[in-house]
């Protein structure tokens, strides 16, 4: 389990980044992390001729920041500076919640937010999290930078929509609003293993009526976001809640067979891990328009 | 007085090196050795039609490349089959390198040696090898088919052995049977993952014609004597050495192999070190595995759920070749009657060759298949008789003074399985308090009225431990006082370091820290036979009491000698031999190895002692060294068991079900356990809590997802999930102590105990849980999805 032989790249600022990837291109890989990448490259599932290394780059933060109505990582910012971060937990919750789910303590210490994001697997947390907040990232390369909303951030399984001589410098999730309350649910075999499915929910008050959007992992080639239609104060009564998830399972998802899981069991774990993040989402919109 | 330290929780010797990182394994020994990668079989059964290493030209470095063609005389024959048995036709063991047909995917095929490991893949990568792929059988039951494809195409169909044997009249018992069920059950296969891989280094010397070895290896002693017969060597110039092991759980018994062949075989052919780390797919697809059965079972009780006679008809998953013969269905098929009597019992089982890797015992070795079908059995007929599933098995249990019992089927090593102690009721007794059953029924009686899913599971076994043929230990006594005492037999992680200097300890007065075992360095002694079916502490514990009782009487006869005493007055305490009643007179038990070696040069002022005593027996006109006495005070004794010695133990779990994921929780795990005297209570606590990891990971997390056409699909610790920390629920812990009457110090092993019950009690707890016959193990969520929401 060696990697294939490849050329080796240190740079120390971003420009340099974009240098090298505007003269490689393709034949490139950002290494970040390397806790997707490396075991890849052990295995030789893919045998890039470069591999361009940002951990020397100078200057980057180590932290979460807030800017502009968002909450912001660099391209260095590992998933355990987030887990820890108050900023995290006060502004973006959902994210907070969620990364306790993201893998074990000792791959979050080296793993990148924004490696998270741009690997794109459809069973990883971060980007059904990004998604279901209505967050973006921002791609920079040699001629300029773009910043792409999350909902056109992921082609397919590990296929983010970056060109090849683009990479990421940040990823930007909404500061959560005072009327939203947010959940986040999933299944995994063993605590930290990617799930077999898992639901993030975004609840919003309004008077007597719900709004809730559901970003589902693990059940598409890429995190599935929806909608569900507005739900009055009696739905939580009854099983309207579990009837409009089983609408969006039914319709929205198209989760596959593996070993660990069938399409069928996959889809009643989305039905109900749906509707328990619906409720407790809601249940948190409640309070906090209570709150305000 | 001073404490006994047999029966302390002393800490482990070996501890501050383990866990400091200063262990010493395989992979730390000679880093500028040449690496080795291996090219595997893709397909599970193929003819090789052409090998192609012309894409490895251009790469530097590399130093050799080998197949087959290359192997000559004895290397160039298949590789020994260990345990030959009369049931066994079809003795089929691989060849080091795959001779034009490759039976597994992962057999190996070709053999790249270069300057490092880097290099050594890119070649293996561009071997390119041209197959014709043949039919593959990869299912166990699919293999016992009339007319289903054949593993080896040499063979008519894919039994490798049969045995059969039957004690009392079962048919008899049937017909007088209030009751006769049939049911099927079955274990898919599993594998030990130990944390450190296999892993070699071969240093071949031409000049001095010797060998030395380090073997990530169990029985070094083993691997020893078959490389030296291999290489045309004297046993004596070849050296194996097993390091520290991260773990083996008898996957690291075969001998040999292939790698263990090629690698020394390689370093002789280059004439540099050689050395090969398994990585972690190679494990996967290359080490062996286990477990693999399908039984058929017929039952007869009587109304009150006594059983009267029983039989099973089973097949057991050889894989592709059965190096170790026979021994795995044999285990099943002793043991199988466990705590219970019964007076009519019959087994037949086929072993069976699959186009997969090939198997050798795995922890529990057979057992935890037979310990799933019986207790099975005994839940199931309380379920049909509207019986208690405790007091069923308090019905069939052999009483305490029915010992010697004889079980009246052939043990592993080819004698009578005859349990020497055992108190099974009592056993029960402890575990049901430890629960408080009756509570625990009451409760679950509850939550279904609430409409959740509880399920208590009870798993009793009896273990046969300390098989021989024998073990050995070397103790030598420094000049410091401090005792080494070496073993033949390897440890990987058990605690020998600190077990087997505790009875040094006893016996010579000395500190346990001052005890230094080493254990698999034949160049330390030479002999022995390898670490596992729970044997080290009995076999082995055994060897090192009767070596260290010798060391006692020579150390003894010297210095009664030296202080001028009868040896009789002389006691052993805090590293001195002191005269009893005369504080004063005294003599350290290192000075006493000093001078046990008369000198005619003193070296150093302490063994100055050692030429005035020499020349004082001259002047009494004695001998220095009397007839019979050696010098230095060292000595190697070997003990030699006349059978195995049988522990047991039983373990109660309460499950609940979450309807939503399907996911099992496990709320109590209770265990109760004998292994009959114990050395070091924190040690067996320890190999108990490792294996109720490995037997919870077993039943419902570790799964080799095979697809029909032999190919691994989970061959990574992503997608074979062996259960964390996280997984393992707070294991409650009780034992009773029923000593063996057939060894000196009275023990029985544990080193497999653990791991036994864990499919029969998850099996049991869901099947209750759920009201429905969980009777193919393991089990996933997936499936009690499958039971709860699809009928
Ligand atoms: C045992 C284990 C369990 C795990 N469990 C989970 C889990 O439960 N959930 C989960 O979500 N993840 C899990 N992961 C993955 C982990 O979260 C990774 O850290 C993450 O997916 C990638 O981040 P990284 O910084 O390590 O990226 P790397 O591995 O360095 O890179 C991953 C990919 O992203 C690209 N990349 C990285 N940074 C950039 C950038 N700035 N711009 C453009 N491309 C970039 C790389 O080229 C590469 O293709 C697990 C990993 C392991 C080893």
């Amino acid at each position: 389990m060696k990697p294939a032989p490849f050329t080796y790249h240190r740079p120390e600022t971003r420009g340099e980044v974009d240098a090298l990837l505007a003269e490689l291109g393709s034949e490139a890989k950002i290494l970040a992390g390397g806790q997707s990448l490396i075991p890849i490259l052990n295995m030789r599932l893919s045998s890039p001729a470069h591999l361009i290394d940002l951990n020397h780059l100078h200057d980057e933060t180590a932290g979460p920041a807030l800017d502009d109505g968002h909450v912001t990582v660099g391209p260095l910012v590992r998933q355990s500076s987030v887990e820890r971060s108050e900023l995290v937990t006060e502004r973006v919750p959902l994210l907070a919640e969620t990364m306790d789910f993201v893998a074990h303590p000792a791959i979050r210490n080296r793993g990148t937010v924004v490696g998270s994001i741009a690997h794109a697997d459809p069973a990883a947390e971060l980007p059904a999290v990004l998604a279901v907040l209505r967050g973006e990232v921002v791609a920079r390369s040699a001629t300029g930078r773009r910043t792409i909303p999350a909902g056109e951030c992921f082609r397919g399984p590990l296929e983010n929509s970056l060109e090849d001589t683009e990479w990421l410098e940040e990823v930007r999730w909404p500061v959560a609003a005072a009327d939203q309350g947010f959940a986040f649910e999933e299944f995994a075999r063993r605590s930290g293993d990617y799930a077999l499915c898992g639901v993030a929910a975004r609840a919003e008050r309004a008077g007597d009526t719900t709004t809730v959007a559901l970003g589902y992992l693990g059940m598409g080639d890429v995190p599935v976001c929806t909608e569900l239609p507005p739900l009055g104060a009696s739905a939580f009564e009854t099983d309207e809640v579990e009837d409009a998830v089983a609408r969006v399972v039914e319709g929205q998802l198209d989760p596959v067979d593996d070993i660990h899981a069938t399409v069928a069991f996959r889809t009643h774990l989305a039905r109900r891990l749906g509707a328990t993040a619906v409720r407790r989402a809601a249940a948190k919109a409640d309070t906090a328009g209570q709150d305000s | 007085m001073t404490t006994r330290m047999f029966g302390q929780s002393v800490k482990r010797n070996e501890d501050p090196r383990l866990l400091t990182g200063k262990g010493r394994y395989v992979d730390d020994i000679e880093h500028s050795a040449a690496q080795v990668a291996f090219v595997r079989s893709e397909p599970a059964h193929a003819r090789i039609i052409d090998i192609d290493v012309s894409g490895t030209l251009d790469i530097d470095g590399v130093l050799g490349i080998y197949t087959y063609e290359d192997l000559e005389g004895d290397f160039a024959k298949p590789l020994p089959l260990l345990i030959p048995n009369d049931g066994l036709f079809a003795p089929k063991t691989q060849y080091a390198l795959a001779h034009e047909e490759v039976c597994y995917a992962g057999e190996v095929i070709a053999m790249v040696v270069a300057k490092d490991r880097y290099i050594a893949e890119d070649a293996a990568s561009a071997i390119r090898v041209e197959y014709e792929t043949l039919p593959v059988v990869a299912d166990l039951e699919e293999a016992a088919r009339p007319g289903a494809p054949v593993a080896h195409l040499d063979m008519e169909d894919n039994v490798s052995g049969r045995v059969s044997e039957a004690k009392g009249d079962v048919d008899a018992a049937m017909a007088a049977a209030s009751h006769v069920y049939q049911w099927r059950f079955s274990m898919e296969r599993a594998a030990a993952m130990p944390m450190e891989g296999r892993g070699i280094v071969a240093h071949y010397d031409e000049s001095d014609q010797s060998l030395l070895l380090y073997d990530s290896t169990q029985a070094p002693t083993g691997v020893r004597g078959g490389l030296a017969l291999l290489f045309g060597l004297d046993p004596d110039r070849v050296h194996v050495v097993a390091p520290d092991i991260g773990g083996g759980f008898g996957m690291k018994v075969i001998q040999f192999y292939p790698e263990e062949v090629l690698v020394p075989w390689a370093s002789r052919l280059l004439g540099i070190p050689v050395k090969w780390t398994e990585d972690r797919r190679e494990d996967f697809i290359g080490s062996n595995h286990e477990r693999g059965q399908a039984h058929e079972v017929r039952v007869g009780t009587d109304d009150e759920g006594r059983i009267l006679g029983m039989e099973t008809n089973f097949l057991n998953d050889a894989g592709a070749y059965c190096s170790y013969g026979l021994i795995i269905p044999i285990i099943t098929a002793a043991q199988m009657q466990g705590p219970y009597r019964i007076e009519n019992f019959r087994y037949e089982f086929r072993n069976l060759f699959t186009n997969k890797v090939p198997t050798s015992p795995y922890r529990g070795a057979g057992r935890p298949h037979a310990v799933y079908v019986m207790e099975r059995v005994i839940d199931k007929i309380a379920l049909e008789l509207e019986l208690d599933v405790a007091e069923v098995r308090r019905r069939n249990f052999i009483g305490p003074n029915e010992f010697p019992y004889d079980v009246g089927v052939t043990f592993q090593d080819g004698g009578p399985t005859i349990y020497d102690s055992g108190e099974y009721e009592r056993g029960l007794d402890v575990l049901l308090d430890a629960l408080d059953y009756g509570n625990a029924r009451a409760e679950q009686r509850k939550a279904a009225e609430q409409g959740r899913l509880m399920g208590i599971g009870i798993g009793y076994y009896v273990e046969g431990t300390g098989i021989g043929p024998y073990e050995g230990a070397a103790i030598k006594v420094l000049a410091d006082g401090s005792v080494t005492v070496a073993l033949g037999f390897s440890s990987q992680g058990q605690g020998h370091e600190t077990v087997f200097a505790q009875i040094v300890s006893d016996e010579l007065g000395v500190a346990v820290d001052k005890v230094k075992v080493t254990s698999g360095d034949t160049r330390r002694i030479g002999y022995g036979v390898g670490t596992f079916a729970s044997r080290s502490a009995v076999v082995g514990g055994n060897a090192v009491f009767k070596a260290a009782v010798q060391i006692r009487k020579q150390a003894a006869e010297v210095a009664a000698r030296s202080l001028e005493v009868a040896a009789e007055d002389l006691v052993f305490e805090n590293g001195q031999i002191r005269v009893a009643g005369a504080p004063d007179l005294s003599v350290g038990l290192g000075q006493v190895a000093l001078i046990s070696n008369p000198l005619r040069y003193a070296f150093g002022e302490e063994s100055q002692e050692a030429v005035l005593l020499a020349q004082r027996a001259y002047a009494q006109s004695d001998r220095p060294l009397p007839d019979g006495m050696r010098p230095g005070l060292e000595t190697a004794e070997f003990y030699s068991p006349t059978s195995g010695v049988f522990a047991f133990g039983a373990h109660a779990v309460v499950i609940e079900i979450d309807p939503d994921t399907c996911n099992l929780k496990i709320l109590r795990y209770v265990v109760m356990h004998d292994c009959g005297a114990v050395i070091n209570p924190m040690i067996v606590e320890g190999q108990i809590l490792g294996g109720v990891a490995q037997g919870i990971g077993g039943a419902f997390y570790e799964r080799l997802a095979y697809d029909d056409q032999g190919q691994l699909q989970n061959a990574s610790f992503m997608d074979f999930l062996i259960p964390y920390a996280t997984e393992i629920p707070t294991v409650e812990l009780h034992h009773t102590e029923t000593k063996s009457p057939l060894n000196p110090l009275g023990i029985k092993g544990v080193g497999e105990a653990g791991t036994i019950p864990g499919p029969a009690v998850i099996a049991n707890a869901v099947s209750d849980a759920l009201g429905r016959p969980i009777d193919s193990m393991p089990i996933s969520p997936l499936d009690i999805y499958a039971i709860l929401y699809k009928g």
